[in-house]
């Protein structure tokens, strides 16, 4: 059972949480010109670290915010959470 | 190659069964093979196999880390089947299946495939209509497709929960032909047949890093020395990514962990593989009585064999939902593997961007099923230098042209599929 702290509640278990994907990934910007190429690696590929990697994840089950974890995927360890707009 | 037989089996007994041949060798890796093959699991075994057997090129070497079939090829649910509805993926595990027929007597090797047919339980009328439509799409392609009702069900399975239970059971789609396998037998197998042609199966031996020059392949770095070769095939499944980032390629991938589980062996109750319409579950029974199970992904990007318990818990309780006898049963064992999850859900066996290197990954669950026609295709790719007409679909930059194979229909949300 992993226990994610969420920046908002603190401490909680797995149950609580839905997963988001990599937090690495930036939407291009709305209203520009965006070729293929920038908008396929956005959509399909994925850097697919293993060890540590920044993630999003869902609050969904608490306070439905999003958040940030840096987390070890070899070993499941979670490193750190914060808010959005935080630096992890 | 020794070949085995009711003979040979009654001349070993005389001499107590001590003097029977290595099923492969174990040998030293040469400076210099045709072919590379990196990943000795199902899929790498089978394309070697593959290799020297319709294309005689036998100066091949499969590269592996570990032990072969200590990776997804000895971590599944063994399930076979072909029901699928696009033409790409119906095909391709069509001419799977009918490898799998055959498979025991080609490699004679007792792969105990065991059509004991696959059902897709549906539970509402929505999920029979869509059943249907798939099952016709199957019969337009070959391949076989049976629509089943409540009372032909109740026959088949009757401990499945009939009563009006949260998801009732409204009737099901059947692959007769589908059934199950004895995975470690397929690895061994493909490798006893590899070994006798004369590919090289080099265990304990881990790839560090490629020789790229002028964007054509000369060679790999491994633990054990280096290996020239002007053709290197991957067939690494969820550690697709990493040995794609050696080569400056980023890949439409994610890795996932996928967990399953055994029981105490219990008397026969369940002839068929079953899965549950309303959710992620599927079960059979093996031959040994134990109820092989297993659902969803845990949900994360994974590289550790192995899940957490919430995740097993959803699972079962679907099949509590389904079988509620099988609550009383105690697990055996439990166990992940890693899952390369392509974006689409469908594989990619291509050809890359550098001249000899060849890709095979994006298995998402459904690696094992895939195993002969997998080595079969990528073989030919790799010895012809173009895709067969049956992986012609399973290009790498469909993500670019759009021309997805989206089975379905996740989006690239990929731990949700």
């Amino acid at each position: 059972m992993l226990e994610i702290k969420c920046p908002y509640c603190g401490k909680r278990s797995q149950n609580e949480f839905s997963y988001g994907g990599d937090a690495n990934l930036k939407r291009p910007e709305l209203g520009k010109e965006v070729s293929d190429k920038v908008w396929d690696d956005f959509v399909y590929y994925r850097s697919n670290p293993k060890g540590k990697h920044s993630e999003l994840w869902h609050h969904v089950s608490g306070c439905r915010q999003w958040f940030k974890v840096s987390r070890n995927t070899a070993t499941h360890e979670i490193f750190k959470t914060s808010k959005l707009d935080e630096e992890l | 190659m020794q070949r085995y037989s009711i003979f040979s089996l009654i001349k070993n007994a005389f001499s107590n069964h001590e003097n029977w041949d290595v099923a492969w060798k174990d040998p030293e890796p040469k400076k210099e093979y045709d072919v590379v093959i990196v990943g000795g699991g199902g899929h790498g075994l089978a394309t070697a196999y593959y290799l020297a057997k319709e294309h005689s090129i036998t100066n091949v070497a499969i590269l592996e880390k570990g032990w072969i079939g200590g990776g997804n090829v000895g971590r599944n649910t063994t399930i076979l089947r072909s029901n699928y509805m696009w033409d790409a993926n119906g095909l391709f595990y069509e001419y799977g299946m009918k490898l799998w027929e055959n498979l025991s007597q080609e490699l004679n090797y007792n792969v105990m495939y065991s059509p004991r047919g696959v059902i897709n339980l549906a539970h509402s009328d929505a999920q029979l209509n869509t059943f249907a439509r798939r099952g016709n799409s199957m019969r337009l392609n070959g391949i076989d497709a049976v629509m089943l009702n409540r009372e032909e069900l109740k026959k088949m399975i009757p401990f499945a929960d009939f009563s009006s239970a949260r998801f009732p059971i409204f009737g099901g789609l059947m692959q007769p032909r589908g059934g199950t396998a004895r995975h470690d037998a397929v690895a061994w197998g493909y490798a006893r047949g590899a070994d006798s042609m004369g590919v090289d199966i080099i265990q304990h031996c881990e790839v560090t890093g490629f020789n790229v020059q002028n964007g054509k392949i000369q060679g790999v770095q491994t633990t054990r020395g280096n290996i020239k070769t002007k053709k290197i095939g991957l067939c690494v499944a969820g550690n697709t990514s990493l040995l794609a980032a050696k080569l400056d390629m980023k890949l439409p991938i994610e890795s996932h962990v996928l967990q399953a589980c055994v029981s105490e062996p219990v008397k026969p109750f369940l002839d068929h593989v079953v899965t549950f319409g309303a959710g992620h579950f599927y079960c059979s029974q093996s031959d040994k009585g134990e109820m092989v199970m297993g659902g969803d992904l845990d949900g994360y990007n994974s590289y550790a064999q192995r899940g957490n318990l919430p995740t097993l818990q959803h699972v079962l309780s679907e099949g509590l939902a389904m079988f509620p006898n099988i609550s009383r049963l105690k697990m055996l064992r439990t166990w992940g593997g890693i899952m390369d999850m392509s974006m689409d859900g469908s594989p990619i066996i291509d050809k890359t961007h550098i001249e000899g290197v060849y890709l095979n990954c994006g298995w998402c669950y459904g690696g094992f099923k895939a195993t002969p026609v997998s080595g079969w295709t990528f073989a030919y790719t790799i010895a012809q230098d173009r895709l067969h007409e049956l992986n012609s679909k399973f290009k790498l930059n469909r993500f670019n042209t759009g021309h997805l194979i989206d089975e379905k229909g996740t989006a690239t949300k990929v731990w949700l599929g």
